[in-house]
C-alpha cells in the first residue's frame, strides 16, 4: 500500500472538513469539522512517518491529539457558555464578543 | 447581506487563483503514476473498507441535517482513521485515537449536544447555508490536493515491517521531543484550569448577587 | 377467577437434576475447552504450518486467516454471552441467600436454566420503538454497547498461550475500547426521547468518564512494574505464588488494586454505583424505553462486564494464569518444534487456564457480594469519591511506584519483604473472615451446622 493513497484520503478528509466549516452554521458541527481536518493532518503525518521510517511524525501526531483534546475541553465549555447567554449556537448570530 | 456576497466572491477568487497557479505548476512537471490494480490483497481490501468508512463518516458530518447523526458520522470517521493508523505501523497512536477522540472528545460533544438542546426536540436545528459556495470550495480544493498526493513521488527510505512503536515513541518523547512534551502537559493543565474557570463564571451569574464588591 | 398455580414440587425429578448438572458442568467445559483448543491452533504461524503440511497452495492463506478470525470472534462473543447468562443465575441465587429467600428454583435444578428461559422470553417480546424517538439511533445504540464489550475479548488472556492476540498495547487497548460503551449509552439515552432515559444516559457518561481517570492512572502502576503494556507480558512479569503477585509486591500496588477495582465497578455501572439505572429514581435509566432483544443486549453487556473487569484485575494484579512453582519459560520449552504443540504443553495450558478462571470467578463472586451488601451512593458522593479520593490516590500510587522501582533496582530484596509481609497479613485477614463466617452460621444453626438447603 502506497503512501499516496493515504495522503489522497487525507486530502479528501481535509476538504470535507473545510467545506463543513464554511457551510455549516451550528457551532458544534463546525467544531466536529475542525476535528476532521485535524485528523486528516494526523493521517498525513503518519503516512510520511511510515515512509521516512522514523518516529517524528508519530510525535507530532501525538501533540495534535493532545491539542485537539484541549481544544475540545475549552471549546465545548465556550459553546455551553454561549448557549446559556445567547440561547443560540448559530455562528452568524454570535458575531460580537461583547454582551 | 451584500457584504457577505462580496466576501464570498473575494474568497472564491482567491481560492481559484491559488488553485489555478498551483495546478498549472504541478501539471508542468509531474505525471500521474500508473496505478497498478493487481489482485486485491487482504491489506488493500481492508484499506479500501476503512477508507470508505472514513469518507462516509466525514460526509455525514458535513451534510447531515441532524446533529446527532453528524456526531455518529464523526465516530465512523474517527474509527476509520484510527484503523488506518494500524496499517501505518502506528499501533500506539491508533489506540490513543480511540481513547482520546472517542472516549473523550466525542463523548464531550455528545454531552454538549444534550446540554444545549431541549429534550422535546429530537430533530435539532442544524441549519446550513451557502451550499453553492461550499460545493465550489470542494471542487476547487480537493482535486488539487488529491492530485498532489497521488502525482508526487514521495521520497521513500524504508517500507519496514509493521513493528510495535510504543518503545520508540517513549524514547522520542524523552529525548528529542522533551520540550514539546513538557509544553503539551502545560497546555493541558492550562486547559483544565480554563475550562473550570469558564464553567464557574456561569455558575456565579446564576446565583443571587451576595458579594460585597 | 383466581388462577391456580400448581404447587411447587416437593423434590426435583432425578432426570432434571441429571440434565441440569450435565449442563452446569458441560457449558463451561465446552467453552473453555474450545478456547483451549482453538486459540493456539488459529494463530497465523500454526495455520501456515498446517497448510504447508497438508500440501495446500499458499494462496489459500488469506481465506484461512479470515476464516480463523471469524471462528475466534464467534467463539469469544459466545463465551461472553453464555458467561453473562450463567452469572445472572448465580447472582440471583446469591441475592436470594443474602436476602433470606430462595431465589429462582423452577427452571431446572436450582433454577439453573432460568437464563435460557429469560433469553427466550426477551426474544419473543415485541421490539418497541417509541413514537417520537429517533428510530435509527435508537436501534443502533445497543450495538455500540455490545461492540465495546466484545472488543475487549481480543486481548483478555485465558491461559499461558490462550489469548486471541497478544497486542503490544494490550492494557491500553482494553481501557480505550470500553469508550464505545459510553457512546452507546449516551446515544440510547438521547434517542429514547424520554427524560428518564436522558438523565440515565448523562449520569452514565459523567460517571464513566470520571472513573476512567483513576482507572487509567492506577493501571500505570502494574505497567511501570512490568515495563510492558501487553497483557501476557504483565502476567509473565509476575509469579505463581502470592508474594510474587504485583498486588503484594509493592505497597502502592495494593492501594492501586483497590482504586482500580472500585473504578471498574463504577465503569461497569454495578451497585453501589448503579446510578444510571437507579430503579427507584429513574425507572430504569437509559434503557427505560427498550424492550425485547435490544433490552437483552444491554443486560448481556452489563453482566458480561463482570467477567471483563475481574479478568483485567486478575491480569494486572493477581498473577493472572501463573501456576505456583511452574515458570512460564518452562511451559514455553515444552512446546516442541512441531507445528502443533506437544501434549504436555496442552496439559500445562489447561492448568494455567484453570488457575486464571478460578481467580477470575472468585473476583466475580466478590462483585456480586458487593452488589447485595452495599447501598447505592448518591450522585455527589459518587463524584466526590472519584475526584477527591481515588484520583489523588491513583496519582500518589503512580509516583510512589516510580520511586519504589528505583529502590528495587538498588535493593531487590524489598520486593520480597513487601510481598511476604502483605501475604501474611492477607492470610490472617482471610482466616479471621472465615472464623467470623463460621461463628455467624453457628449463632443461627447451633453446633450442628446444616448446609443441606444451600
Amino acid at each position: 500500500m502506497d503512501a499516496n493513497q493515504y495522503i489522497a484520503l487525507a486530502a479528501f478528509l481535509f476538504g470535507i472538513g473545510l467545506v463543513g466549516v464554511v457551510v455549516k452554521r451550528n457551532m458544534l458541527v463546525v467544531f466536529m469539522c475542525i476535528e476532521l481536518m485535524l485528523n486528516a493532518a494526523n493521517l498525513t503525518f503518519l503516512a510520511f512517518a511510515r515512509r521516512a521510517g522514523n518516529m517524528n511524525g508519530h510525535a507530532i501526531a501525538f501533540f495534535v491529539i493532545a491539542v485537539a483534546a484541549a481544544e475540545a475541553a475549552v471549546g465545548l465549555a465556550i459553546v455551553i457558555a454561549v448557549f446559556r447567554t445567547r440561547g443560540t449556537l448559530n455562528v452568524d448570530e454570535v458575531a460580537s464578543l461583547r454582551n | 447581506m451584500p457584504r457577505k456576497i462580496v466576501i464570498w466572491v473575494v474568497l472564491a477568487a482567491l481560492v481559484v487563483t491559488f488553485v489555478g497557479v498551483l495546478g498549472a505548476r504541478m501539471a508542468e512537471g509531474a505525471v500521474l503514476p500508473e496505478i497498478i490494480l493487481g489482485p486485491l490483497g487482504l491489506t488493500d481490501a481492508l484499506f479500501y473498507l476503512f477508507a470508505a468508512m472514513t469518507f462516509a463518516g466525514a460526509a455525514t458530518v458535513a451534510l447531515s441535517k441532524n446533529i446527532l447523526h453528524s456526531a455518529l458520522g464523526l465516530l465512523a470517521a474517527l474509527m476509520g482513521t484510527g484503523s488506518l493508523y494500524v496499517f501505518l505501523s502506528a499501533d500506539f497512536l491508533a489506540v490513543t485515537q480511540l481513547l482520546v477522540y472517542i472516549g473523550g472528545v466525542l463523548v464531550l460533544i455528545l454531552f454538549a449536544v444534550m446540554l444545549t438542546n431541549r429534550i422535546t426536540e429530537v430533530k435539532i436545528s442544524n441549519a446550513s447555508l451557502g451550499l453553492v459556495g461550499g460545493g465550489a470550495l470542494l471542487v476547487a480544493t480537493v482535486p488539487v490536493l488529491v492530485f498532489v498526493a497521488i502525482a508526487t513521488p514521495w521520497a521513500t527510505i524504508v517500507p519496514a515491517e509493521l513493528a510495535p512503536t510504543t518503545r520508540e515513541i517513549g524514547n522520542a518523547f524523552l529525548t528529542r521531543w522533551l520540550l514539546p512534551f513538557e509544553l503539551a502537559s502545560l497546555v493541558l493543565l492550562a486547559t483544565l484550569i480554563g475550562a473550570v474557570v469558564i464553567a464557574r463564571k456561569e455558575l456565579k451569574q446564576d446565583e443571587p448577587d451576595t458579594s460585597v464588591s | 377467577m383466581p388462577v391456580n398455580y400448581s404447587p411447587p414440587p416437593k423434590s426435583t425429578p432425578k432426570v432434571i437434576v441429571a440434565v441440569t448438572l450435565a449442563a452446569a458442568a458441560g457449558i463451561p467445559f465446552l467453552f473453555l475447552g474450545l478456547v483451549l483448543l482453538l486459540t493456539p491452533v488459529l494463530k497465523p504461524a500454526t495455520i501456515d504450518g498446517l497448510l504447508s503440511n497438508a500440501g495446500i497452495d499458499p494462496s489459500w492463506r488469506t481465506p484461512a486467516y479470515v476464516a480463523a478470525l471469524f471462528v475466534l470472534a464467534l467463539l469469544m462473543m459466545n463465551y461472553g454471552a453464555i458467561f453473562s447468562g450463567v452469572i445472572t443465575w448465580w447472582e440471583r441465587r446469591v441475592a436470594g441467600r443474602i436476602q433470606s429467600r430462595i431465589g429462582p428454583n423452577r427452571a431446572g435444578f436450582g433454577g439453573f436454566f432460568i437464563f435460557i428461559a429469560d433469553a427466550v422470553k426477551m426474544l419473543l417480546k415485541e421490539d418497541l420503538v417509541p413514537a417520537d424517538a429517533d428510530a435509527l439511533l435508537f436501534r443502533a445504540a445497543p450495538y455500540f454497547v455490545v461492540t465495546g464489550f466484545a472488543l475487549t475479548f481480543v486481548v483478555l488472556p485465558f491461559g499461558h498461550s490462550l489469548v486471541v492476540t497478544d497486542l503490544n498495547v494490550g492494557v491500553f487497548y482494553v481501557t480505550s475500547v470500553t469508550a464505545l460503551v459510553v457512546v452507546g449509552i449516551l446515544i440510547s439515552g438521547w434517542a429514547s426521547n424520554s427524560k428518564w432515559a436522558l438523565f440515565g444516559g448523562v449520569r452514565a457518561a459523567a460517571q464513566v468518564i470520571s472513573y476512567e481517570i483513576p482507572a487509567g492512572v492506577s493501571i500505570f502502576v502494574p505497567i511501570a512494574m512490568a515495563g510492558t503494556l501487553s497483557m501476557q507480558g504483565i502476567i509473565r512479569a509476575q509469579g505463581g505464588l502470592p508474594w510474587e503477585w504485583f498486588v503484594f509486591r509493592n505497597p502502592a500496588a495494593l492501594i492501586a488494586f483497590f482504586v482500580l477495582f472500585t473504578s471498574q465497578l463504577a465503569e461497569a455501572n454495578r451497585t453501589p454505583f448503579d446510578l444510571p439505572e437507579a430503579e427507584s429514581e429513574l425507572v430504569a435509566g437509559y434503557l427505560s424505553e427498550y424492550s425485547g432483544f435490544r433490552f437483552a443486549l444491554f443486560f448481556l453487556v452489563e453482566w458480561g462486564n463482570i467477567w471483563v473487569l475481574s479478568a483485567i484485575v486478575t491480569t494486572l494484579f493477581l498473577g493472572g494464569w501463573q501456576i505456583p512453582f511452574v515458570s512460564a519459560e518452562y511451559i514455553d520449552g515444552l512446546r516442541g518444534a512441531g507445528v502443533l504443540p506437544s501434549l504436555a504443553w496442552w496439559g500445562w495450558n489447561a492448568v494455567s487456564m484453570a488457575v486464571f478462571t478460578a481467580k477470575t470467578i472468585a473476583l466475580c463472586n466478590l462483585v456480586i457480594w458487593l452488589r447485595w451488601t452495599l447501598p447505592r451512593v448518591r450522585v455527589d458522593q459518587m463524584m466526590g469519591l472519584c475526584w477527591k479520593y481515588l484520583v489523588p490516590a491513583a496519582f500518589a500510587c503512580f509516583v510512589f511506584t516510580l520511586f519504589w522501582e528505583l529502590a528495587v533496582s538498588v535493593a531487590p530484596r524489598i520486593e520480597l519483604v513487601s510481598g511476604v509481609g502483605f501475604t501474611v497479613i492477607a492470610v490472617v485477614l482471610a482466616v479471621l473472615f472465615a472464623r467470623r463466617v463460621h461463628q455467624n452460621i453457628q449463632a443461627v444453626q447451633g453446633e450442628k451446622i446444616d448446609l443441606s438447603n444451600w
